[in-house]
Formats: C-alpha cells, structure tokens, sequence
C-alpha cells in the first residue's frame, strides 16, 4: 500500500510516482515556511547561495511547536502550501525536486514541477504529534532568528505523505473530489449520528 | 458580593490552554469515528485514521494535536456581584497565556503589529470578549484558534429579501471556496442577525458548542443539517482530496437584526477544534 521512498529524490523515482500513490519518506528534508522563503529568494535575486545545497532536495512547509524535553521534535505537521508559491519557481529553477504541505499550487508552480520533473506531496494537516514521531534528528541550518519559522534540517524516519501533484502535472485536488460530489446523501442512510 | 483573586483566572486561563491543546475534545472524537464508518474515499478513510491515531498519541505524549497551537481567544463572562482583586484581569489572562505556552511547549504564532509583524515571542495579548450577567458566577471558555481555518472565515451584508437561502448560498460558497485549506473535516460556526461584529462573534461561539447539540430552535436545527448536507454533498473530502466527510457538524447561533439588515458569518475551524471551559 505504502511505498517507502527516500532523499534526496533520484529522477527514476520522480518519474515513478503518480498522484494518489500513498509514500512514507526517509532521509533529509529542508522544513521552511513563509519568512524563510522570503530570504531565500532575497538571497537569489542579491546573487547569493542558499544557505544550503537545493539540488535534489524537498522542502517542508512547515513551523514547529518546541521540542518537550526528551523529545526530538515538536508537532511538527505541514501548513498552507499555497503561501509559499510565489517563492517557488525560483527555488524549482535551483534544483529543488520535492515539496511537502498542504493544499493547491497554482498553475505557475505546476508548470515549474513540469518543467524541472519535481513532485508536490499532502501531508496531512493537524497531525503535527504524529509527524513529529518520524523525526529522528533536527538541525538549524539558518535563519534561527526566525524563531518557528527558521530553517531545519531534518532526518526522517517514514514521513506518511499521498502524492498530491505527480511530476506530469496530474492534480489529486482536481481530480479526486468531483467523484464525491453528492455522494453524501447517498452514503449516510440511517446513520443518524452524523447529521 | 463575590471577591475573587484574579490570579484564579491566570492559574484556569493556563490550565484551560494547555489541556485544550494536549486533548482532542470527546464529540469531535465520536463525530470521527461515526464519519470513518461511512466514509468512502479510501484516501479519506486514511486521513480519518490518522486524524485518530494523532490524538491518542497526543494526549499519550501531553504534547499538542496540532502545531498551530493558535492565537488565544477567551470568552469570560462574569456575574455583576463579582469583585475582581488582585491586580488587572486582562493582565491575568495575558499571564496565563504566556505561562501555558512557555512552559506547554505551545508554538508562539502572535506578531506585534498585523503590518509591522514582529513575534512578540509568548503568544500574548489574547483576544479577550467579556461578558456580564446576573448572579456571581465567572465562566471562562479560551480557545486556541489555528490560522489555516480562521483565514477561510466570511462575513456578508445580505439583504432581508435575500432569506434563508441566501444565507445556505452564502455558508455552502465559503466551505467551497476554503477547499483543502482549513483542513477538512472542518466545523462550521454560523452567526446569523445581530450587526456585522455581533454576527462574526456569534459565529466563533458557535464554535464552543458541543458538536452533538442542537440549536434550541426547531427552524434552526433544521437548518444546521440542511447545510451540513450540502456541505458534505460538495465532495471537498478529507484533507480536500475527495470523500464525503468535509464538516463534521454546522453550528449556527443568531440575534435579534434591523429590519433593514440581514448580516451573516461563517468561522471555519479544523478537526483539531480545541476548546476548553469552566465554572468558577
Ligand atoms: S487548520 Fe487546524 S489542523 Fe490545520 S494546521 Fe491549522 S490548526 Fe492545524
């Protein structure tokens, strides 16, 4: 049901995924929200590099609670992809090959994953306990005065993930609810509890 | 007359912010569990069980449910006999939200100023709604309110002639134009009359109530599974990746209006709806 897959991403792999396929990761991946988007891409358009190595790498959109002592990680679940688009065709033109939140992306963004062959996975939002127990290790690469929303490195162990956008473009968000539409009624007969 | 410290309220205030984050609350639970019957998108049964399993691991690890632990709303309504001593109440209630995020482990999401946005590093001020009623009874309800959703919120103006079903149009739109965003399963509060201000505020109270309680009007109740239908019908799903389950409840509150106005909002709030009261 579930294929394992790990970082970076190889471009056979890319190629491989479809969207719907269910993944769980491990290996690397760069968590980064709105502010640090806005300093990377400073950073590009000043001539500067990254403050790390994008190429083949997935960025997490995502800012953490803080660690309980003992623990590695706060709940650490994904937020709103759609923030960070107008940041990302830069970052797909670096090399960035994979992208992990929730939600739509828009048209330009797609074209870019097109273009570059990258992937775009939902993560399911409000299960930031259950993510932060697939994190084995965590490092700030930059940005900490950002505080939550500084840029990690993280190692992890089997990250649940469905492949919302494969590297053809195929939209799960487009795709997949127009099959319900109606269907509630239909389904709900005398379980009375839900209404 | 009642003479009440209001370090009472900071001790609850804290109590109250931490527990709701640690905890998912007992009827959205039940809601889960009914919807992951019947639910029938398999990618929607998945998420549902995810949802779970990130609650019972939760509340194992008193860790929260969800990293946007929110930015602290508090409902206090105090009865008019009581004396507040001690100090500010409003400063007590800022007290218990800095001390329950620092020492919870509650992520800081608060900025200073909405254009200037600087952190202000504890995830105060809260937004504070105070009511008085009869007797000397305080009853405080706070609620860690998480962005994705709240940023989905709508409020319209509608003409009286507008009725009833401009205001399912109005609910039914704001849930399809919110899609993936606020999370789904998502519930729906509902503020109906009143002005623009009291509406909105009706519709985030509605929000408290139990998610297997009814509006005490018949007409109402009615209407609140009226668009909890619709909405469902709509396909949204799990996550917004298709399936039946997009709200798990519409609560709807309303007031008394002008005769020339009909003022509606809908507050949106994720599964991870956390909310806590108590009588004091
Ligand atoms: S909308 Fe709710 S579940 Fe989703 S990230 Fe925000 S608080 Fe968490």
């Amino acid at each position: 049901m579930f294929k394992k897959i790990t970082t970076p991403l190889d471009e056979q792999l890319i190629q491989e995924l479809k969207a719907g396929d269910r993944v769980l990761i491990s290996g690397i991946i760069y968590a980064a929200r709105d502010a640090a988007h806005k300093k990377m891409t400073d950073a590009l358009a000043a001539g500067e590099d990254l403050p790390f190595d994008i190429n083949g790498q997935v960025i997490y959109y995502a800012g953490p609670c803080p660690p309980k002592p003992g623990m590695v990680a706060g709940p650490f679940g994904p937020t709103t992809s759609g923030r960070m688009d107008r940041y990302t065709p830069a970052l797909l033109d670096q090399g960035l090959k994979g992208m992990i939140g929730k939600g739509l992306r828009d048209a330009a963004v797609i074209d870019g994953m097109r273009k570059h062959k990258a992937v775009y996975f939902a993560a399911i939002g409000g299960i930031g306990a259950l993510i932060a127990s697939t994190i084995k290790s965590l490092r700030t690469v930059a940005y900490e005065e950002l505080g939550a929303e500084a840029l990690v490195e993280l190692q992890v162990e089997d990250f649940p993930a469905i492949v919302a956008i494969d590297c053809t473009g195929r939209d799960l968000y487009d795709s997949e609810p127009p099959k319900y539409i109606g269907k509630f009624e239909e389904c709900i007969n005398e379980e009375k509890v839900l209404l | 007359m009642r003479e009440m410290d209001v370090a009472i309220i900071r001790e609850w205030v804290k109590k109250l912010f931490m527990h709701a984050n640690y905890y998912l609350c007992d009827d959205i639970m039940k809601k889960l569990l009914a919807y992951r019957k019947v639910e029938v998108s398999d990618i929607g049964r998945e998420v549902l069980d995810k949802i779970l399993e990130n609650a019972r691991l939760a509340a194992e690890s008193e860790i929260a449910i969800c990293q946007d632990t929110g930015i602290s709303v508090v409902f206090i309504e105090f009865g008019q006999e009581v004396h507040f001593t001690g100090g500010s109440l409003e400063e007590a209630i800022n007290a218990g939200v800095r001390e329950a995020y620092a020492e919870g482990y509650l992520r800081k999401s608060v900025v200073r100023d909405p254009l200037n946005r600087v952190n202000t590093g504890d995830n105060t001020p809260a937004v504070v709604h105070y009511s008085m009623v009869p007797g000397e009874k305080v009853k405080l309800q706070v609620m860690p309110k998480g962005f994705g959703s709240e940023n989905m919120s709508a409020v319209k103006m509608l003409k009286p002639a507008d009725g009833v079903d401009g205001v399912v149009e109005f609910v039914v739109e704001t849930v399809r134009k919110a899609g993936s965003n606020p999370c789904p399963p998502i519930i729906v509060g509902v503020g109906i009359g009143g002005t623009m201000e009291k509406a909105a505020f009706l519709s985030k109270k509605a929000l408290l109530r139990r998610l297997d309680s009814q509006n005490r009007d018949g007409y109402y109740a009615n209407l609140e599974q009226t668009l909890l239908k619709k909405i469902n019908n709509l396909g949204i799903g799990p996550q917004g990746l298709g399936g039946i389950t997009t709200a798990l409840a519409v609560n709807i509150e309303t007031y008394p209006t002008h005769f020339a106005g009909l003022p509606v909002a809908v507050n949106i709030t994720c599964h991870a709806s956390r909310h806590e009261e108590v009588e004091i």
